[in-house]
């Protein structure tokens, strides 16, 4: 079977928004896809050893929430101290009991399926991030290297 | 349920990570021995059919047991 490649942009930084990459990249690698994810801006957190990622109701009223809270519950009180802390716990707890993968353990199965995980150098530089709070294994590079995999790739994934 | 040579139980796990298991499990075996494969979650019949088409290795059985998924794969 001829090896199709897959390749994504990872671009969010959050709680919720970290899975699809991890998820379709492992996933895709256990189907014997070739697969490379560019981490770009705020996806550069999805990187990091010590992962704390956060989920917020703020402004995003999609986002069920207990007591079917998104209903009733005033879209600015959302912005109060402590409902980031609160919903990101609830959310964490959530997962765990429904068997749903943490972060950590994705990425890792990411890494031992030899998907490629690219930093956007320019990123690292615009917000002086430091490498050595990256997880190891971790390749940098600009545009340019991700277009010579993603121009090859059967799907191309902005996420 | 046929003889088989190799048991995962993934149940209480969810997408994607039957599939990850299964495919950790299978690379440890040789070709034309059987994983029989137990999950809870429902995505995954649909999951284990595409699963076997994509890689080639034949999902032989898949039924549902008290509430439970069970599949035979035999790796190609």
């Amino acid at each position: 079977m001829e090896e199709k490649k897959l390749a994504i942009i990872a671009t969010k930084g959050s709680l919720d928004w970290a899975y699809p990459p991890f998820i379709l990249a492992s996933t895709a690698a256990a189907l014997g896809y070739e697969t490379e994810i560019f981490f770009t801006f705020y996806g550069l957190q999805l990187l990091k050893k010590d992962l704390d990622l956060k989920v917020t109701p703020l402004g995003n009223p999609g986002m069920p929430m207990p007591m079917g809270m998104e209903k009733w519950f005033p879209t600015l009180l959302t912005a109060l101290p402590g409902m980031e802390a609160m919903m990101t716990s609830m959310m964490k707890k959530k997962m765990a009991s429904k068997g749903v993968a943490s972060l950590e353990e994705l990425r890792e199965l990411c890494q031992e399926a030899e998907v490629r995980l690219i930093a956007c150098q320019m990123t690292v530089d615009l917000f002086d991030m430091d490498s050595s709070a990256f997880i190891d294994g971790v390749e940098y590079a600009g545009a340019a290297r991700f277009f010579e995999f993603a121009g090859q790739s059967d799907i191309c994934l902005y996420i | 349920m046929a003889d088989f040579d190799e048991e995962l139980d993934a149940s209480g796990l969810n997408c994607p990570l039957p599939i990850l298991r299964a495919k950790k499990t299978l690379a440890k075996m040789d070709a034309g021995k059987i994983l029989h494969i137990i999950a809870t979650d429902p995505g995954s019949v649909k999951d284990f059919e595409a699963f076997a088409r994509q890689t080639g290795n034949e999902l032989v059985e898949s039924k549902e047991v008290g509430g439970k998924f069970e599949f035979l794969i035999k790796k190609a």
